[in-house]
């Protein structure tokens, strides 16, 4: 500080100015409000955020609630299931296309586009498709398949998978992206090399690509991460949390209490929640990514 | 394993002898067709969805109830798609999604303005015309977007509730706009630092000041950065809920959040024509966005993931 002469005070003021935006949706919204929700979650808050300390209630209520377990339990199998079947069915895809075929540009279109729908838009294609009077099942039903069952959206046990399909179908596209873009920056010399020394493609694949795209592969993991725990629009337009409430999901939770029975505390219980589990995902990462190297951006 | 040339002939006797085997390109060799198969296979499933949609947009009710949905309509009819605009009902009005469309744009454009125009001033900022503490606040804007919104809803809506926006567009606008922030200042930052540093010094030695420079040499030498900046932008906000449904009212309510209360609302008949032909035409603007940007739409998602 005792360096800043007025002169570069003042050249520097417009940045400075400009940056006001940044420094305050840093410090009041980013910071600040995490700081308050995590503050507020101790609080037994109503209908009103109210200062009320009453230690860890909220989340012995909130650990106690039918309904926050199973949200949790089906956002494990939610994300445990979407990490692994887009990991598998993007790098696969982007594998196909990496072969230098033609018509790539449109096949990259086709997988692409269901990434620029919204998951409501989704929800609600799929909602039409899975349903069982007028759906894939009345479909392959009509075909002679009579006792053929097919409808997750209505069977309580199976409906976190109806949902997966759905945010499969979506969100597939983007992961063969990031993984064709990775498989892009692998230098051809190796293929060649490789082709050389006559190892098969698949083993070329499995034990000298995959283990080089490893930083592609923690970002794709980071970003799938962070998107699960966001899941929200997707159950809402789906299935509303239903049969019942089989596909509740933590941030439906969140939502509910905090706007629809008026519960703030449990909110902020459940968004602190939320919070912790997604700090166990990225610290770790940004730890590995940015801890040891110097790394831009 | 050790692959002299003893070992080669005694293994590939049967399948794969000499190494000029396999490679010659036949148009239908089993590799094409196991390629092309399966990739055709997928296109089929990623596009089934989206064919379902308009096939069942346009047609009559009964023709729903008997036939099969992957039929094509026997009729053609444009009704469902009338309807789903002008008077579909939510439970609260009956005037269609053109008052969500309607708001969408309204909500959209500004946004989409105002995120860009503040991130693209920072990122310059912060590439060029470093100060103390910038990198703290960009870090921790950075890490921001990794929070799940859910955490800092409440607090916005007890801010927005302060200064009286709450409820209302412009709300939502400046919402948009700081979620926005950490994905477009990062994308701008990065653009602009990789423009030679001395472009920038030989204008500050001409006497530009910080506007000029932006204005004048800045702003024409990064025109594709700002095309990708409002496709991440455009798509994102028209295809939000949560915060559309958080800090909006009924009145104002964003397009998907009208089309989920046409679709999912319990009272009266379902009628999937109109569900269907309501949400073709949310769609329709990303799509749009979408298949005409082509490349640059790939860049921004790229780049816009991290958003989630």
């Amino acid at each position: 500080m005792s360096t800043d002469r007025p002169i570069r005070l003042f050249r520097n003021l417009n940045a400075k100015i400009s940056a006001i935006p940044m420094i305050a949706t840093a410090l009041v919204v980013f910071v600040g409000g995490t700081f308050w929700t995590i503050v507020y979650s101790f609080t037994n808050s109503k209908l009103l955020p109210r200062a009320k300390f009453v230690g860890l209630d909220q989340y012995e209520r909130l650990w106690g609630t039918n309904k926050w377990l199973i949200s949790i339990e089906n956002l494990f199998i939610f994300g445990i299931c979407s990490l692994i079947f887009s990991f598998i069915i993007g790098f696969i895809l982007a594998a196909l296309l990496d072969q230098k075929i033609r018509f790539e540009d449109t096949f990259r279109s086709i997988f692409l586009y269901p990434f620029a729908l919204s998951f409501i838009v989704t929800g609600l294609v799929w909602q039409w498709l899975l349903n069982p009077d007028f759906g894939i099942q009345s479909v392959i039903r009509s075909l002679g398949w009579e006792s053929f069952n097919f409808d997750p959206l209505y069977n309580a046990d199976i409906v976190i998978y109806g949902i997966l399909i759905a945010a499969l179908w979506q969100g597939t596209g983007l992961v063969m992206c990031l993984m064709l873009a990775g498989l892009r920056g692998i230098d051809e010399d190796i293929w060649k090399a490789a082709r050389v020394d006559g190892i098969p493609m698949w083993k070329t694949y499995l034990f000298i690509v995959i283990p080089m795209m490893r930083p592609v592969f923690i970002t794709t993991i980071v970003i799938i991460a962070s998107g699960i725990v966001r899941v929200y629009d997707l159950v809402v337009a789906q299935t509303s949390g239903g049969p019942g409430i089989a596909s509740e999901v933590p941030a439906k939770y969140v939502y509910d209490a905090m706007f629809l029975s008026q519960n703030l505390g449990q909110g902020f219980a459940a968004s602190t929640m939320m919070l912790l589990s997604v700090a166990i995902v990225v610290i770790p990462w940004a730890y590995l990514e940015f801890g040891g190297k110097k790394h831009h951006g | 394993m050790a692959d002299t040339a003893a070992t080669v002939p005694a293994v590939g006797g049967a399948a794969r002898a000499e190494p000029r085997g396999r490679k010659p390109r036949r148009a239908l060799s089993r590799r094409n067709i196991i390629i092309y198969g399966t990739l055709i296979v997928a296109a089929v499933y990623y596009l089934l969805p989206l064919y379902v949609m308009i096939v069942t947009s346009l047609k009559g009710m009964p023709e729903i109830r008997l036939g099969n949905i992957f039929s094509p309509p026997l009729e053609i009819t444009f009704e469902p798609w009338v309807k789903a605009w002008a008077t579909a009902c939510t439970g609260l009005n009956c005037d269609g999604l053109s008052r969500g469309f309607w708001n969408s744009v309204r909500i959209t454009i500004p946004s989409v303005i105002l995120s860009i125009a503040v991130a693209s001033v920072n990122g310059y900022a912060l590439a060029n015309w470093r100060f103390k503490g910038a990198n703290i606040f960009f870090t921790i804007l950075i890490i921001g977007a990794f929070i799940p919104y859910q955490v800092m809803l409440y607090p916005i809506v007890i801010i927005l509730r302060e200064i009286g926006l709450y409820g209302s567009l412009t709300g939502l606008v400046i919402v948009h706009t700081i979620f926005g922030m950490p994905i477009l200042t990062l994308l701008f930052r990065n653009y602009f630092s990789a423009i030679p540093e001395e472009l920038f010094k030989a204008a500050r030695v001409d006497g530009a000041g910080f506007w000029t420079i932006y204005l004048k040499i800045m702003l024409p030498m990064s025109l594709p950065i700002f095309v990708v900046a409002m496709i991440i932008q455009v798509t994102g906000i028209w295809n939000d809920f949560l915060f559309g449904v958080v800090y909006t009212g009924p009145e104002t309510y964003p397009m998907t959040v009208q089309l989920n209360n046409i679709v999912n609302s319990t009272q009266g008949v379902k009628e999937y024509n109109v569900n269907m032909a309501a949400t073709i035409i949310t769609g329709l603007v990303p799509l749009v966005v979408y298949f005409v940007s082509g490349k640059l739409f790939v860049r921004g998602i790229a780049a816009g993931a991290v958003k989630g």
